[in-house]
Formats: structure tokens, C-alpha cells, sequence
């Protein structure tokens, strides 16, 4: 498998800070490479040096090996779906996905946008303005707009950030389904974690315009490299300068049964029940809270219900320790 | 509720039927009566002012107004586009920009006129410019011809212009402009594919800003045209003035009215749905 884009040593200085501060990527042909991190950490402007919206300070941006850096937006073999879509509100949605195919005075013109507004379910939709069209479908002609054009890479500011809740999760399995299909290189940048641990094959994390870790969704959630990784990604208790996250955070009224593993008395002092388990923070001698993610049927079969203000015993595994 | 609603209107109304359809009527009437000695109008009523509308001199001069005004608006489209353009894009000074398009209005119309008879006569600024540093012998006839009514009418009208394209030139999401280069626009295509489209309102609005108070301008073609240069306007101030001929000044307003009136409905046929 092929390298589709790499960066190296890219950075955007403005005058004040850095957006972008040297961050090196090498990004390969057909997966789905997201660009994880918190709002100002440097990802949408990432995102902007390569499609040539903005010229890096220092650094370069390669595309299928050739260094694309001067390039204007129009002389890149890229293609964005915008975070507010960017559909043209005076055309069709058939014109808006022909925009880029009539640009390189391409044949066939017709027969490829159908296909196009058929891969992303909107066949039938074709002579709707974008003002006619739902959140949803406005974001399925953008995706058409984009595909059509079978660029080397896509890149996907937040797409998913302006659809309503239930819209999302469905949009997050239609989207990697999309990618599988066609096989394009998919740059998907997001703040949200959930959607990038369940669309990616890949993810780098960033934070105040620095990659802090790149790895496949279980690497860096099971095994983040730093503490902001760890944080970002994930709850994380901090006890004695160990992370654990909330789900091998373990609960236990005696120690006798607990043959060594590491344990702390604490008191409860919350108890959430949210449905599919139970949270369950209890505060530490040192002053320290932790949460501890309990499954319905395991609350039960301790001898009873969890009550605040019960004393309690926080243990875990060694192996589920995170050092940093 | 209602009682409040009629004293609310109640000045409008009075605005509209006083000074709007009350001078109506009365030129309507003027136009279908005789002409007085001293000028005025006297009995009896008569279509002669209309008859002699039919002389092919009114319909050359109806004619010269509206290529004049028609050049004036075009120009003013092809010089405040880019400019609206840039004053909607700049990233600062944009007040100060917009400030300048209106400094103008700070001075009288008169008195700006008149600044270009100085600047354009025989011995104005650009002629002694260009004689003293050598370039001509004889000054150019920059003044008193149509050259000079149209300059004076761009100059005069360009920000009317402006104003409605800087509107909706400015409510225009800069990510459209970035998705067109992304889809593989060049700044052209950008341009007469994405900006111009929906640049449309504004184009419109601006055109009949600049196209209507041209064809019934008087004061610009009487200063720089010089009696030369004569349009539609200067026709019917002529004729309540020098030529002491109500009716008949009265019934090339009334005709200029209905012409004025049946551009705007042919416009507004083919202007987008948004505008009405």
C-alpha cells in the first residue's frame, strides 16, 4: 500500500502563535486517517495546508510523491467537504456535483453525476436547490460534489458536527461504509472521540498544533502515549500519579478476596445509573476522586445495592495501570 | 388597535396623496390643456401636446436618454463590481472604504458638477496639464458633448451602484469561494460561476438604482452637455421654463413616467423571484 499524502515538518506560525507546529504524517492510500484533538489544537488548519487554502510557513506537503507546496486549491488533485458543506445555493444539487466535472471539461458529465448521487443515496433528488434539502442530504451532495471528482485524498473538516445526534451515529457507519466502497483516502478531522475510535483505521491526536500520537483506535486508547492522549481520548482516574480508566476501575466491600492486586479504601459520594452500566465515584484518603464504571449486574450480586456514603475498597489489575 | 394603526399610517398616506398623486393628477390635467401666453396653462382641454410628441426631434432626444443612461449603467456596473468586490473582501478598512463611496453625497450635486466644467473646459486643469507639459497645442473638447454627460452621470451615480452590490457581495460565504478552487475553479470561473450568480440581486438593484435617475436626469447633461447634449430631462425643464409650454412639458414627463414605469415591469419579469 502506497503513501497518498505525507507531511513533513509542516507548520503555520501567525503572528502570536502557531496553528500548525511541525507536525510529520505519512498517510496511507485508502484508509480512513482521522486528525483527533480539541477546538484550536491546530487540526482544521492542518487540513487547510493541504487542500492550499493557506501556504505553510515551514515544511511540506506531499501528495501522490510530488511535493504540492505553491500549488493553488484548483491545481491539487484534493477535495474537501466543508464543515457548513459549501453547497452553491443558486444550483441544482445535480449542477452542484457537475461544478468540478464541467471545471475539467470532462465528458459523460451526466452519466457520472447520476452514479455519483446514487453512491450517496440521493438518486431521484437531482433537481432539488440545496435550500430543499435536509442537513443530511445537503451533506450527501457535498460528499457527491467531492467524490465525483475521485481525488488522490478527501478531506472532511467536522462533517458530522452540524447533523443532529441520531443523524450522526448514522452518518458515522454510512461514511465508512462510503470509504470502504470507493477505496479513497479519507482525512477526516473531528473533535469528538467516539467518532473517531469508530470510523478509523488510523488516528493522530493533536494538541496546540502538535501530533502527540498516531496509532489505530485500540493503540491509542488502550495505550496512549501521553497524559493528554489518555485524557482526550477517554474518563481517567488519577490515583497516585497511575491512569485508569473508569471501566477497570474496580469496587470491592473486603479485601480478603483480592490476593495482592493494588486496592485503596474510599467513601462513595455519587452514584449515576445511566442504563447500560452504573458510575460509581467514591473519594480517596488522599482526597482524590475516582470513578468506577460498573455493570447493572454486577452492582447487584455484591451482597446489594451501592449506597453513598458506604466505605468502600478502589482496586485494580497491574496490567491496566497507565504510566506516563 | 386598529385606531392606533390609522394614526401610525396616517402621515404616509397624507405624504403619498399630497405629494405624490395629487401632483399626478395635476400634471395629467396640465398635459391635456392649452398653453398660456406667459406660461401656465388656460381651457380648453386638447390632445395637442401629444400630437406634437409624434415629431421624430422627442424621439431622437428619448432615444439619446436612454443609450446614455443605458451606457452610464453599464459602466457603472463594470467599475462597481470590482470594487464592491473588493470593499465586501478586504480584511480591514472596510468602514473606511465605504466611506469614501459616500463621502460625495457630503457636497451638493451642483456644486460637484461644476468641479468638473472647471477641471473639463478649454482652460481647465487637464487641458493646461496637458498643454504645459507638452503633450497637445489645442485643448481636447472635453466639455459640452455627450463624452461629458456621460462622465458626468458614472461619476454622479456610481454609488448607488456600489451600495446594493457591497450588500450582497458581503453576505456571501467565503467558503464558497474556497469550494469552487477546491472543485478546480480558476479565479475567473470563481468569479462569472459562483460570485456573479449570486451577485444577482444586488446587480439588479443597482441597475435600476443607476438606470431610472439617469434617464430623468437634468441637471448633469444641462451643466456639461451645454445645451448640446440634450436628454429627456432638460426637454421638460425647457418647457415650463424658456419655452413657457406647460402642456407640453407635462406631457413628455407623463411619457417618460409611462416609459420609466414599463422598463421597471420589463425588468422586474426578468429579475429573480427574490427581488419582489
Amino acid at each position: 500500500m502506497g503513501i497518498s499524502l505525507e507531511l513533513r515538518n509542516l507548520a503555520k506560525h501567525y503572528p502570536g502563535h502557531a496553528a500548525v507546529d511541525g507536525i510529520s504524517l505519512q498517510i496511507p492510500q485508502g484508509g480512513f486517517f482521522s486528525l483527533l484533538g480539541p477546538s484550536g489544537c491546530g487540526k482544521t488548519t492542518t487540513l487547510r495546508l493541504i487542500a492550499g487554502f493557506e501556504e505553510p510557513t515551514a515544511g511540506e506537503v506531499w501528495l501522490s510523491g510530488a511535493l504540492v507546496n505553491g500549488r493553488r486549491p484548483y491545481e491539487r488533485n484534493v477535495s474537501t467537504v466543508f464543515q457548513n458543506y459549501a453547497l452553491f445555493p443558486h444550483l441544482t444539487a445535480h449542477a452542484n456535483v457537475e461544478f468540478g466535472l464541467r471545471e475539467r471539461g470532462l465528458r459523460d458529465r451526466t452519466a457520472r453525476v447520476r452514479a455519483a448521487l446514487e453512491l450517496v443515496q440521493l438518486a431521484g433528488k437531482e433537481s432539488r436547490y440545496p435550500s430543499q434539502l435536509s442537513g443530511g442530504e445537503r451533506q450527501r451532495v457535498a460528499l457527491a460534489r467531492s467524490l465525483v471528482l475521485e481525488p488522490e485524498v478527501l478531506l472532511l473538516d467536522e462533517p458530522l458536527a452540524a447533523l443532529d445526534p441520531k443523524l450522526r451515529k448514522q452518518m458515522r457507519i454510512e461514511l465508512k461504509e462510503l470509504q470502504r466502497r470507493v477505496g479513497i483516502t479519507f482525512l477526516f478531522v473531528t473533535h469528538d472521540q467516539e467518532e473517531a475510535l469508530s470510523m478509523s483505521d488510523s488516528i493522530a491526536v493533536m494538541n496546540h498544533g502538535r501530533v502527540e500520537q498516531v496509532g489505530t483506535p485500540e493503540e491509542v486508547y488502550l495505550r496512549p502515549a501521553t497524559r493528554f492522549v489518555a485524557g482526550f481520548l477517554g474518563a481517567m482516574n488519577w490515583i497516585s500519579g497511575v491512569g485508569l480508566r473508569p471501566e477497570t476501575t474496580r469496587l470491592a466491600r473486603d479485601t480478603g478476596s483480592l490476593n495482592g492486586y493494588p486496592a485503596r479504601p474510599a467513601i462513595i459520594t455519587r452514584i449515576a445509573f445511566l442504563g447500560n452500566c452504573i458510575h460509581i465515584a467514591a473519594r480517596l484518603e488522599t482526597g482524590e476522586e475516582a470513578v468506577a464504571e460498573v455493570s447493572r449486574g454486577d452492582a447487584q450480586l455484591n451482597n446489594g445495592a451501592y449506597r453513598v456514603g458506604e466505605p468502600i475498597h478502589i482496586w485494580w489489575k497491574h496490567a491496566d495501570e497507565m504510566h506516563f | 388597535m386598529n385606531r392606533l394603526r390609522f394614526w401610525f399610517l396616517l402621515p404616509a398616506w397624507l405624504w403619498l396623496v399630497l405629494l405624490f398623486l395629487a401632483p399626478l393628477v395635476i400634471v395629467c390635467a396640465y398635459s391635456l390643456l392649452s398653453r398660456g401666453t406667459y406660461g401656465g396653462v388656460e381651457l380648453p382641454w386638447t390632445w395637442e401636446s401629444y400630437r406634437r410628441l409624434i415629431d421624430p426631434l422627442y424621439g431622437t432626444i428619448l432615444l439619446r436618454s436612454i443609450a446614455l443612461s443605458a451606457a452610464a449603467t453599464a459602466i457603472c456596473l463594470l467599475m462597481g463590481f470590482p470594487l464592491a468586490l473588493f470593499i465586501a473582501r478586504a480584511t480591514r478598512c472596510k468602514s473606511l472604504y465605504l466611506h469614501l463611496v459616500i463621502l460625495p453625497f457630503w457636497t451638493s450635486f451642483l456644486v460637484r458638477t461644476y468641479a468638473w466644467m472647471f477641471l473639463l473646459r478649454d482652460t481647465g486643469l487637464v487641458n493646461t496639464a496637458l498643454i504645459g507639459l507638452g503633450f497637445l497645442r489645442e485643448p481636447l473638447p472635453l466639455l459640452y458633448n455627450d463624452g461629458a454627460v456621460l462622465l458626468g452621470l458614472v461619476y454622479g451615480f456610481l454609488p448607488f451602484m456600489v451600495l446594493p452590490l457591497y450588500a450582497t457581495l458581503e453576505r456571501m460565504d467565503p467558503a464558497l469561494l474556497e469550494a469552487a478552487a477546491d472543485l478546480g475553479a480558476r479565479p475567473w470561473s470563481t468569479l462569472f460561476r459562483v460570485v456573479v450568480p449570486l451577485a444577482k440581486p444586488g446587480i439588479w438593484a443597482g441597475i435600476v438604482l443607476v438606470f431610472i435617475p439617469c434617464l430623468g436626469a437634468y441637471l448633469t447633461p444641462d451643466l456639461l452637455g451645454g445645451g448640446k447634449s440634450v436628454m429627456v430631462g432638460n426637454l421638460v425643464q425647457n418647457q415650463f421654463t424658456n419655452a413657457r409650454d406647460w402642456p407640453f412639458g407635462s406631457a413628455v414627463s407623463l411619457i417618460l413616467m409611462l416609459f420609466t414605469l414599463a422598463a421597471l415591469v420589463a425588468f422586474y419579469r426578468r429579475a429573480p423571484k427574490e427581488l419582489l
